[in-house]
């Protein structure tokens, strides 16, 4: 069979996995497993092998194998990265050493906890704020918001929420305070968007003690974030924003406004009926 | 029972750069000389108060701190300072928002603020690397 | 927003310094270049030359700007540092506390001495 005679020639790579047994504690520890290698073969796909022929009680966080869900964030030979967006061929490297993102507990083996992740995310409350809230909650049309505006904050909303950024933060590695790169993103993200109207309510935890001004652009988020959402440049934005207001140069936007009727709108009756079914169905 | 197991990097998040880019190691280095001119200055603070007691207790002063130890000690408080000084007009430019481009839809493959802004961390220091120079030649050599 | 507000004053002390030190270091450092120029010497630390200095009322008055300047500056970037740490908030508290006052005693100090050494007559 082919597979076979591939099989013959076929390479192979060391893992070097971190592991962590919460019913034990104690030091996490690297084990060794060595894994066949075939073209196009990601990180993800090194451990799903590892799970089925070597050790099935390996375990992390995965889901849509190809860099949507955010879940497989892991240290990958030296950096934060998603393990089904990475082949391992273009690690460059004959072993793959794999750890839980630092920066989060590890609950077990490659297995991060985001509770930190999903608390900060909250604390900047990353939703819509409108004053009117009937008028939010059973719309009766959309906010009006330019293209041009849509671009303001367009790349910040890319976030899936991997926490890659926060495992790479310098800040985040000794503050468990700081409200970290993909937070701080997520508010600045609603500050820019001209259909909010909670500056008020973004900006408590985003200019905060350890908000924004905890960040020194070691830059580090926006290098290793998949999306290219870049963080690094959102805090900065969230800077000046805050500096310039406070040099009285940009005042609050209004909240944009419900978008008015169209003029020359086709009324329901001005659209042609649809011709009668030519097919009349018997009961 | 489950236990958690804490994986914070601590200090070691702050000096130790890994494979993080070029950006990370100016941060870790922007904050020590900080901290280093900042003991200095603190002691600088009353060295320099000796002042008040007249020429006398001046000299003496600076005769106690006329040896190598001192003198090389001074040169790396003065190389902290060009480093910081340069390094941190491209920190105030970045961080009132200049100097990081706009934000717009990513596309593949991906740039970001810290790439577009990498020419700039470059020239700072290159800068910085032409101060040291003239200030090892000036203060070594030139000064006697 | 109050941290706004005190970022805001570290960023402007960064500009002042900026000018105040560059123009403290080259004095101290830069005695070849200025000497060439005929704009300084060689000696600054002579004892002569720092007391001339300090008489100048020019000297004076940039010496306590430069002093409260890099005091808030570099009292704030540590008290930056030290919030990075996970401490407890009270700890925190004390921290902003203490570098508050020893900034404002060491800007007291600072401002008498340069003021005392102004003063002084035929040094």
């Amino acid at each position: 069979m082919s597979t076979s005679k591939e099989s013959g020639k076929m390479k192979s790579i060391v893992f070097e996995v971190l592991r962590y047994d919460p019913e034990k504690g104690g030091v996490p520890h690297l084990q060794e497993f060595t894994v066949p290698l075939h073209k196009g073969m990601t990180v993800l796909d090194g451990l799903h092998w590892i799970k089925e022929h070597e050790d099935p009680t390996l375990a992390w966080r995965s889901s849509c194998r190809m860099g949507i869900c955010g879940s497989c964030g892991m240290f990958i030979n030296g950096l934060p990265r998603l393990a089904c967006t990475n082949q391992i061929t273009q690690l460059h490297s004959d072993r793959v050493v794999i750890k839980p993102l630092p920066n989060y507990d590890i609950i077990r083996d490659l297995v991060p906890d985001f509770d930190r992740l999903f608390d900060r995310h909250r604390s900047v409350k990353p939703y819509l704020i409108r004053r009117d809230r009937i008028e939010q909650n059973s719309p009766t049309r959309e906010y009006f918001q330019s293209a041009e505006e849509l671009q303001n904050y367009i790349q910040f909303a890319y976030c899936i929420k991997c926490g890659l950024c926060l495992s790479a933060c310098p800040t985040a590695a000794t503050s468990d305070d700081y409200v970290g790169p993909q937070a701080l993103t997520q508010g600045w993200r609603y500050l820019a968007d001209t259909r909010d109207e909670g500056i008020e309510e973004h900006s408590e935890a985003l200019y905060s003690k350890h908000g924004v001004y905890r960040c020194h652009f070691a830059g580090a988020c926006s290098q290793v974030c998949p999306k290219g959402v870049d963080p690094a440049m959102a805090i900065q934005l969230a800077k000046q924003a805050a500096f310039l207001k406070s040099l009285g140069k940009c005042q609050d936007r209004p909240g944009a406004p419900v978008t008015p009727p169209i003029e020359n709108w086709v009324s329901e009756k001005q659209v042609p009926k649809a011709p009668a079914p030519t097919v009349v169905r018997e009961s | 029972m489950q236990h958690r197991y804490r994986n914070n990097l601590g200090l070691w998040g702050w000096l130790g750069g890994g494979r993080y880019g070029f950006d990370r190691y100016a941060y870790a280095l922007h904050r020590l000389t900080g901290l280093g001119i900042l003991a200095y200055f603190l002691m600088h603070i009353f060295v320099t108060g000796t002042r008040l007691n007249g020429p006398e207790a001046w000299e003496s002063a600076m005769n106690f701190f006329d040896n190598p130890l001192f003198r090389v000690g001074e040169f790396l408080v003065y190389l902290a300072f060009l480093y910081h000084a340069v390094n941190g007009i491209r920190l105030v430019l970045v961080e009132l928002g200049l100097l990081v481009g706009k934000p717009g839809l990513p596309s593949y493959p991906y740039s970001n603020s810290v790439i577009r802004h990498r020419p700039v961390l470059v020239g700072a220091m290159v800068i910085t690397a032409v101060l040291v120079l003239f200030a090892g030649a000036d203060f070594f050599f030139l000064t006697k | 927003m109050r941290e706004s507000r005190l970022w805001f004053w570290h960023i402007l002390s960064a500009v002042a310094i900026l000018f105040l030190l560059g123009l403290h270091m080259g004095i101290m450092h830069m005695g070849t270049v200025l000497e060439a120029l005929g704009l300084g010497s060689t000696h600054p630390t002579a004892t002569a030359e720092v007391f001339a200095r300090s008489q100048h009322l020019f000297f004076m008055i940039t010496y306590i700007a430069l002093l409260g300047t890099a005091l808030f500056h570099g009292l704030y970037g540590f008290r930056s540092i030290l919030c990075e740490l996970s401490l407890s908030q009270s700890l925190q508290k004390a921290i902003g506390r203490l570098c508050t006052v020893a900034g404002f005693a060491l800007f007291l100090y600072g401002t008498y001495v340069a003021v005392r050494v102004f003063q002084m007559k035929g040094v």
